[in-house]
């Protein structure tokens, strides 16, 4: 009877312990913390800020890759610059890759012929989206009520405060990008909470007024000077002025007068210039650019590691017989080259004239074969990104780069300056705007004034060249050609465009790239901009 | 331990006594035989009527028993024949020979909690047991029973020592979730993930101690085990001991296994040819003097040692078995080796008047393994062929490798690595420890004999780690970093270390009776489990040969501790009215930690029915039908599996050491929000079955045929999240409809069944197919699909798209145009869109790596004391991309910057350039690889007594992967996911074995 009572009360017990078990079903990792953790001290805010920048540069939380922020491409690939500088350049004549590069959807690209399930453009349109619901997010969390919430005050609050300004600002940049890119974007700020409503659809003109109206706003609440690699009131006027050139593109009316002014408050009032060698702009201690670089990615080739970025400029630009340890690196991925068109632009190609000419002829065959071409040998090599110092020593790693990418610098206040007053010359001043140019010209000819041009030289096409031979290969190029009426028709041709040998045209509603199928499926907001 | 000596020698001392005692007493001797072969049968239990006195026969059916006054009456029983009573008169019972029972019918299947006669049974449950199991040299379970069951396919993942395999039941049940079976071992669920440092978790269980395999295929069967039961369920049972004589059996294998088939790439005159006739001046100038198989240089013949010693007996008439395991296991790749060593256990004593019967199970093995460099596999097949192995020089370890005078390490940087190199300068080493154990107990209550309580208290632990050195001459890892001094520092030491601790608890009631009143019986069962699997992932930091911390590789933390749980509450009741009706309901409520509260909980009934026509009067009489029961079942099953433990809130990650990002002059660790799903819930898969069991002509032949139709909605299925809403743009999410319709058939013949001579054969066929009948919230009828699976060729292209109406795993490629005599067009397509232009809008869906079709065939012959048997497998209708061709076979590939590559021959057919846009998604890359395999070939022979009679001794030789049949032309056309790509060769293996039984 013993027995039984004993086995009785084991039942028991046993009942008991099972009723206490479910609450272990409440499981928390180990490592990963709740939003609560995170933003309840200043530290957190300031890790959480710099994922909003960081953004930019890595692909996901593991240099230099293996915990990706943006799926369904290869993370490696996933950064912003380099699917952005794919898409601005490698459908123009400033760039081609050849065969075996097998990014895919790339060789649709350079003969204008991509299709909305392209993985590039899918990539940069949900990487873009990335930063933008970060900041949003970032927003949010900073916002006054939170902040008191978590007993977060004073210098600390204020703090934070500054770093949503500069959020706001990194929001209004994608925007900016999108604008140009996919013209109508999906819209969502930080009043909308995520995942409790589809995004609406916001047209490419309202996304302007958008975009202005925050600048403008922002150019009261963020100063003047900041840290290096963070957001000062100059960059918010530089995309100001970049938005107001391309105004027209944008909403059919144009505003280079607004364009002009912000150029020049960016030099005056910020007090940039330019370096004095060309040559040393892209390289690996590139940060100490500071009179030139208005607001740059950073890159670091121990700490900020990816296969994106700089890192892909260096290594993929290297091929063919270049020597890799000139260009700071282990070994050239040969992929990255250019047309002839580029070379062509300069009066000598190896660049003992125009310093700005950087191509690496030695067994390279300026003509394409085919498209894609079918070696790295086809077409000039750019020399522009080196992973070495100014005194020629190797960046910090042979295989990540130490070069920081600028994505505003002077020169490029300089032309845009000169291109609006050539567009309305009540825009601003024609003898500042020439000087620009020549300031440009002179650095670009070692010092020397021989390459300086006169009024009646400087036309528009005089300046759609220009920027090419001073901004190629930085993302500019398919913005300024689209704004030139000469990215998709027959006024302006290049090897391969559009599928032939000698150029061809193409409808122009390849002026914009088309929303991902993926988005069109997800979110019912979204129509597919005209033509695809 | 003095005491268990002192003990021993007291029991010892005590049964030679009790010997002495009792051989004064009359002995009757007898033997005893089977009553249809003759053959005599050892092991059978002789029992003196109403008394305690017990006997067995010995391995030639002899048996001696002492009865005190020459008569009374012996039970003669065994397992599987009907008992029989026979009166004593004098000292002589003379020869009995025994009728078998119904064999098939009466076996016991091991269900969810519990067991079942196969009679009763109302699910599609397949048994498979030892005698059956694949032969050969097997040092992974799941092999045992490939192509033994219908529905079931299971496909090893590579040749290499105990590689492991993708083992789909009915083609699996979801799309982003696991599809792999629930596999139970002894009543201890495993997880479904691996162990750090070792290539399958499963090879950590001896082959060679499992009795059976008892496979739950629909719904009703595997409803008990709710949570994870979609994809079916296996349990697996090992050996036990038996009451008798203590007995001891020693296994012991000896093998070779050889490579097969090699990759057709040129041979290097072949080569010499081409690059002669096609390349440059420069180009030719690379070529070398040397004539290298690549293949030949980094495979070998592997040899295989397997030895197993078992005992089995009672200690205090408690059964027994022990067992020990060692396997020395080379790959044929070189430097591959696998070394296991194993421990089985189990006991079963009993407790108050057997009211109390405890079960203790112990399994655990410790696993040495060096781990291949298998990226030599892949360069093997690239590397030119007119290179010599090694180079006269020291630098790289003497390894012949490209070297490009402009960089830093000297090497050309996309240049393949030297294959021998690679596998020869690396030594990446693991040890791996794991043991699966329980105690169950299950109490009658004597007061209530209805009535028994069963708990069961389980574990799986494992601890796997491992180490990786390269030395800093190794071309591979060779300069990788240079140090503030400008030091340069190469190669790689580095470790990784994981443990595992799962366990469980469960406890049920189970309460049957006769209900005599209506002819009928009831059995309830109701309980609860807890099942906890907790891991802990050390992190280490990336290390130099030398010892050096590579930049930013200091892990942000020591460890992580991923950690999920699962409670259920289950019940059971099976009915049987006038034992024509049988009726099972099952249900169970399933709490999973990876849900949130609200969703956590999901509740999987099943219900089935079945009618046993044999024993309605139309049939009982019959001669012909043996046995036919009807089957019809219907249940849900839930899934969480394959999908992370805490998605459903918004964590934050922190990032590593080289994910910094520098805001002036500070470098900060990011904080991540990761993406979540806050509704993520149970994907339920509901199943109908219909199946009929047949036996005929006295069950010479027997079989079944199951009619399926599983339909799973909820589906964990990764979509896109619209832009701006989510921090992932995608996230596996409860979206989708999918479902599998199928035929099984089996049959078994005793062809022949004679004294001397046995001949039986085994067939079963399986039919699946596939169709996803929702993908996307909105039904957007532009929508392809959604696009997954990686190449090699192609960083980030997909091959495989999920389309709403066809099969899962569609292959998403080009048309491929082809001229007159039915050559491919290098680089050109259908332009399917009639758009003019070639881009990814004409991409289409063809074909599918799944069979349509799979059938095993198995046959046996005895005679006298010789046997021989074989196994065959065949697929029908999958198709696998031969990834090796696409990146291999062009022209292109041969043509380096400054060094040249070996391509597949099949560039001399297809003359591809390789520099068209796209040809790597060419259709012309999709090959039918339905195929017909020879699994093995055995022949064993019956030596008999050895050793004074002491021992009986068997022998047996066996061929395995005898031989393949198909139309693929790549290596191997049984590729899990359909994408060959440098797959491992699955050796052919000659394996020699003896058994002796003392």
């Amino acid at each position: 009877m013993n027995k039984i009572i004993l086995k009785s009360s084991f039942v028991l017990l046993l009942v008991a312990a099972i009723s206490s078990c479910t609450k272990n079903l409440d499981r928390l990792p180990t490592n990963d913390i709740t939003s609560e953790v995170v933003y309840s001290s200043f530290e957190g805010y300031q890790q959480a800020f710099a994922k909003v920048y960081g953004a930019f540069a890595l692909t996901g939380n593991a240099g230099p890759a293996g915990n990706g922020d943006v799926q369904a491409i290869d993370e490696g690939t996933s950064d912003f610059l380099r699917l952005y500088w794919w898409m601005q350049e490698i459908s123009t004549d400033e760039a081609v890759v050849q065969v075996g590069w097998n990014d895919p959807g790339i060789h649709f690209f350079h003969s204008l012929n991509w299709t909305t399930d392209n993985v590039i453009l899918k990539g940069l349109y949900y990487r873009s989206f990335y930063q933008i619901t970060l900041a949003n997010d970032f927003i949010r969390q900073a916002s006054d009520e939170n902040l008191a919430k978590r007993g977060i005050t004073g210098d600390n609050a204020a703090k934070i405060k500054q770093f949503a300004q500069e959020a706001r600002f990194l929001r209004s940049f994608q925007y900016s990008v999108m604008m140009d890119l996919y013209a109508n974007p999906p819209f969502v700020t930080e009043a909308d909470v995520p995942g409790a409503s589809l995004p609406r659809q916001i047209s490419r003109a309202d996304l302007f007024q958008y975009v202005e109206n925050e600048l403008k706003d922002m150019e009261n609440t963020i100063p003047l000077t900041n840290e290096y690699g963070r957001v000062n009131k100059s960059a918010v006027r530089a995309l100001l002025s970049r938005i107001y050139l391309n105004a027209e593109v944008f909403t059919g009316t144009a505003q280079n007068q607004q364009a002009a002014a912000y150029a020049k408050k960016v030099v005056d009032e910020g007090n940039y210039s330019l370096i004095s060698d060309y040559r040393n702009l892209m390289i690996a201690d590139n940060n100490t650019n500071t009179e030139e670089f208005i607001l740059t990615i950073n890159y670091d080739g121990i700490r900020t590691k990816g296969y994106g970025g700089t890192t892909f400029l260096t290594h993929a630009s290297v091929g063919g017989s270049m020597p890799a340890f000139n260009f700071g690196i282990g070994g050239g991925w040969g992929g990255i080259r250019t047309t002839k068109n580029l070379p062509n632009l300069f009066p000598d190609a190896t660049g003992s004239i125009d310093q700005r000419a950087q191509f690496y002829t030695n067994g390279q065959n300026i003509e394409l074969d085919a498209e894609p071409a079918t070696a790295f040998t086809k077409g000039y090599a750019v020399t522009k990104y080196r992973n070495v110092t100014k005194s020629g020593a190797q960046g910090s790693s042979p295989d990540f780069s130490d070069v920081d990418f600028p994505l505003f610098r002077t020169a490029e206040m300089y032309l845009n300056y000169a291109e609006a007053v050539l567009r309305d010359p009540a825009a601003g001043d024609a003898t500042t705007a020439l000087n620009y140019i020549n300031a440009l010209r002179t650095r670009a000819y070692g010092g020397s004034t021989s390459g300086n041009i006169n009024s009646t030289q400087m036309d528009l096409n005089f300046i759609l060249d220009e920027r090419s031979r001073e901004l190629q290969w930085e993302c500019f190029r398919r913005t300024d050609l689209v704004r030139f009426g000469k990215f998709t028709t027959d006024a302006y041709l290049w090897p391969w465009k559009g599928g032939v040998s000698s150029g061809t045209s193409v409808p122009s509603f390849r002026n914009i790239f088309p929303i991902p199928a993926s988005d069109i499926n997800a979110n019912s907001n979204l129509t597919q901009n005209t033509g695809y | 331990m003095r005491r268990t000596i002192t003990q021993f020698l007291f029991a010892s001392l005590f049964f030679v006594l009790l010997s002495l005692a009792t051989s004064a007493q009359n002995v009757v001797s007898g033997n005893v035989s089977d009553s249809k072969t003759g053959a005599p049968l050892s092991g059978v239990t002789v029992t003196l009527k109403g008394t305690g006195t017990k006997a067995q026969t010995t391995g030639d059916g002899l048996f001696k028993i002492n009865v005190p006054a020459k008569n009374g009456t012996l039970v003669i029983s065994y397992v599987g024949y009907a008992t029989q009573e026979l009166k004593v008169s004098g000292n002589n019972a003379g020869s009995i020979s025994l009728v078998q029972t119904n064999q098939q019918l009466n076996e016991v299947v091991v269900v969810g909690y519990g067991s079942a006669r196969k009679k009763d049974l109302t699910g599609a449950v397949a048994v498979v047991t030892s005698k059956d199991f694949q032969k050969g040299q097997i040092s992974t379970p799941e092999q045992l029973i490939a192509g033994k069951v219908a529905g079931v396919s299971i496909t090893s993942n590579g040749g290499g020592p105990g590689s492991g395999s993708t083992i789909r039941i009915r083609g699996g049940a979801s799309l982003n979730a696991s599809n792999d079976p629930l596999i139970v071992v002894d009543g201890v669920p495993l997880d479904n993930s691996g162990i750090s440092g070792s290539a399958n978790a499963l090879s950590l269980i001896n082959p060679n101690d499992i009795e059976s395999f008892n496979i739950l295929k629909d719904a009703s069967a595997t409803a008990i085990y709710g949570s994870r039961a979609s994809n079916g369920v296996i349990i697996i049972t090992t050996k036990r001991g038996q009451s008798g004589k203590t007995k001891v059996n020693f296994n012991t294998q000896l093998s070779v296994g050889k490579i097969s088939r090699k990759v057709d790439v040129l041979a290097a005159d072949e080569f010499r040819n081409y690059v002669n006739a096609n390349g440059t001046a420069e180009q030719k100038a690379l070529m070398g003097n040397a004539s290298t198989d690549w293949q030949d240089e980094i495979y070998q013949t592997a040899s295989t040692s397997d030895n197993n010693i078992s005992i089995t007996g009672a200690y205090r008439n408690a059964p027994y078995r022990l067992s020990i395991g060692y396997l020395n296991q080379q790959g044929i790749l070189k430097t591959d080796k696998l070394e296991r060593a194993s421990v089985g256990f189990n006991f079963s004593p009993k407790f108050f008047n057997n009211n109390l019967k405890a079960d203790i199970n112990i399994k655990a093995s410790q696993t040495g393994s060096r781990f291949a460099n298998t990226g030599a596999i892949g360069t093997a097949a690239i590397f030119d062929p007119t290179q010599p192995v090694y180079s006269n020089s020291k630098r790289y370890n003497g390894f012949y490798e490209w070297l490009d005078p402009n960089a830093t390490t000297g090497l050309r940087s996309l240049a393949p690595k030297n294959p021998v190199g690679l596998l020869e300068q690396q030594n990446n080493i693991s040890d791996v420890k794991r043991s699966i154990g329980n105690l169950v107990l299950e109490y009658k209550l004597p007061f209530f004999p209805s009535l028994r309580a069963n708990l069961n208290l389980g574990y799986d632990i494992a601890n796997g780690s491992g180490s990786n050195y390269i030395n800093d001459s190794a071309a591979s890892t060779y300069r990788r970093f240079v140090d503030a001094g400008g030091i340069p520092h190469g190669g790689v030491s580095t470790n990784y270390s994981q443990q595992k601790r799962n366990t469980l608890m469960e406890f049920y009631l189970g309460y049957n009776r006769d209900l005599t009143a209506i002819n009928s019986k009831i059995d309830v069962i109701a309980g609860y489990s807890y099942n906890d699997f907790l891991t802990t992932n050390n992190f280490f930091p990336d290390r130099t040969s030398d010892g050096r911390v590579t930049p930013g590789s200091i892990p942000n933390f020591p460890s992580d501790k991923p950690r999920y749980t699962l409670i259920s509450f289950y019940s059971r009741m099976n009915f049987s009215l006038m034992d024509r009706f049988l009726l099972t309901a099952t249900v169970r409520q399933d709490g999973s930690s990876r849900f949130s509260s609200e969703n956590r909980w999901g509740i999987f009934p099943s219900a089935a029915l079945a009618w046993k026509l044999k024993e309605e009067s139309f049939l009982k009489n019959s001669k012909v039908v043996s046995d036919l029961k009807l089957r019809f079942g219907y249940g849900v099953t839930g899934q969480q599996d394959g999908i992370g433990y805490f998605d459903y809130i918004p964590y934050y990650g922190l990032s590593n050491n080289s994910a910094q990002y520098q805001l002036g002059n500070t470098f900060y660790n990011m904080y991540r929000p990761n993406g979540y799903y806050a509704n993520r819930q149970w994907e339920q898969t509901a199943t109908t079955n219909i199946g009929l069991d047949y036996a005929l002509l006295n069950n010479r032949i027997n079989g079944s045929v199951e009619l399926y139709m599983t339909k799973t909605t909820k589906l964990l299925n990764e979509i896109d999240q619209p832009a701006g809403t989510n921090f992932s743009n995608k996230i596996v999410a409860n979206v989708g409809d999918m479902e599998n319709r199928g035929v099984e058939f089996n049959i078994n013949a005793d062809i022949i069944k004679s004294k001397d001579f046995t001949w039986n054969v085994g067939f079963n066929a399986t039919y699946n197919r596939n169709e996803i009948t929702k993908l996307t919230i909105s039904d957007d009828p532009n929508y392809r699909g959604n696009q997954y699976g990686g190449i090699s060729g192609g960083t980030g292209t997909t091959l495989f798209i999920n389309t709403v109406g066809l099969p899962k795993g569609s292959f998403y490629v080009y048309q491929q145009v082809y001229d007159n005599n039915g050559k491919p067009i290098d680089g050109l397509f259908e332009d399917r869109n009639r758009d003019g232009l070639i881009n990814t809008d004409d991409l289409y869906q063809y074909k599918n790596s799944n069979p349509e079709a799979f059938f095993g065939f198995t046959t046996n012959v005895n005679y006298k004391k010789f046997n021989a048997g074989f196994v065959l497998r065949a697929n029908v209708g999958n198709y696998v991309y031969n990834n090796v061709n696409s990146t291999l076979g062009t022209n292109n590939v041969i043509f380096g910057t400054g060094y040249l590559n070996n391509a597949y021959s099949d560039l001399l057919n297809t003359g591809f350039s390789g520099t068209t846009a796209g040809y790597i998604l060419s259709d012309y890359y999709i090959q039918n690889a339905s195929f017909l395999r020879m699994d093995n070939f055995n022949l064993g022979y019956e030596i008999g007594k050895v050793f004074k009679g002491s021992a009986n001794l068997r022998i047996n030789a066996n061929v395995q992967n005898v031989f393949v049949i198909t139309k693929y032309k790549g290596l191997d056309p049984e590729i899990s996911g359909g994408v060959d790509n440098n797959f491992y060769p699955r050796p052919r293996t000659f394996t020699i074995g003896a058994n002796l039984d003392f």
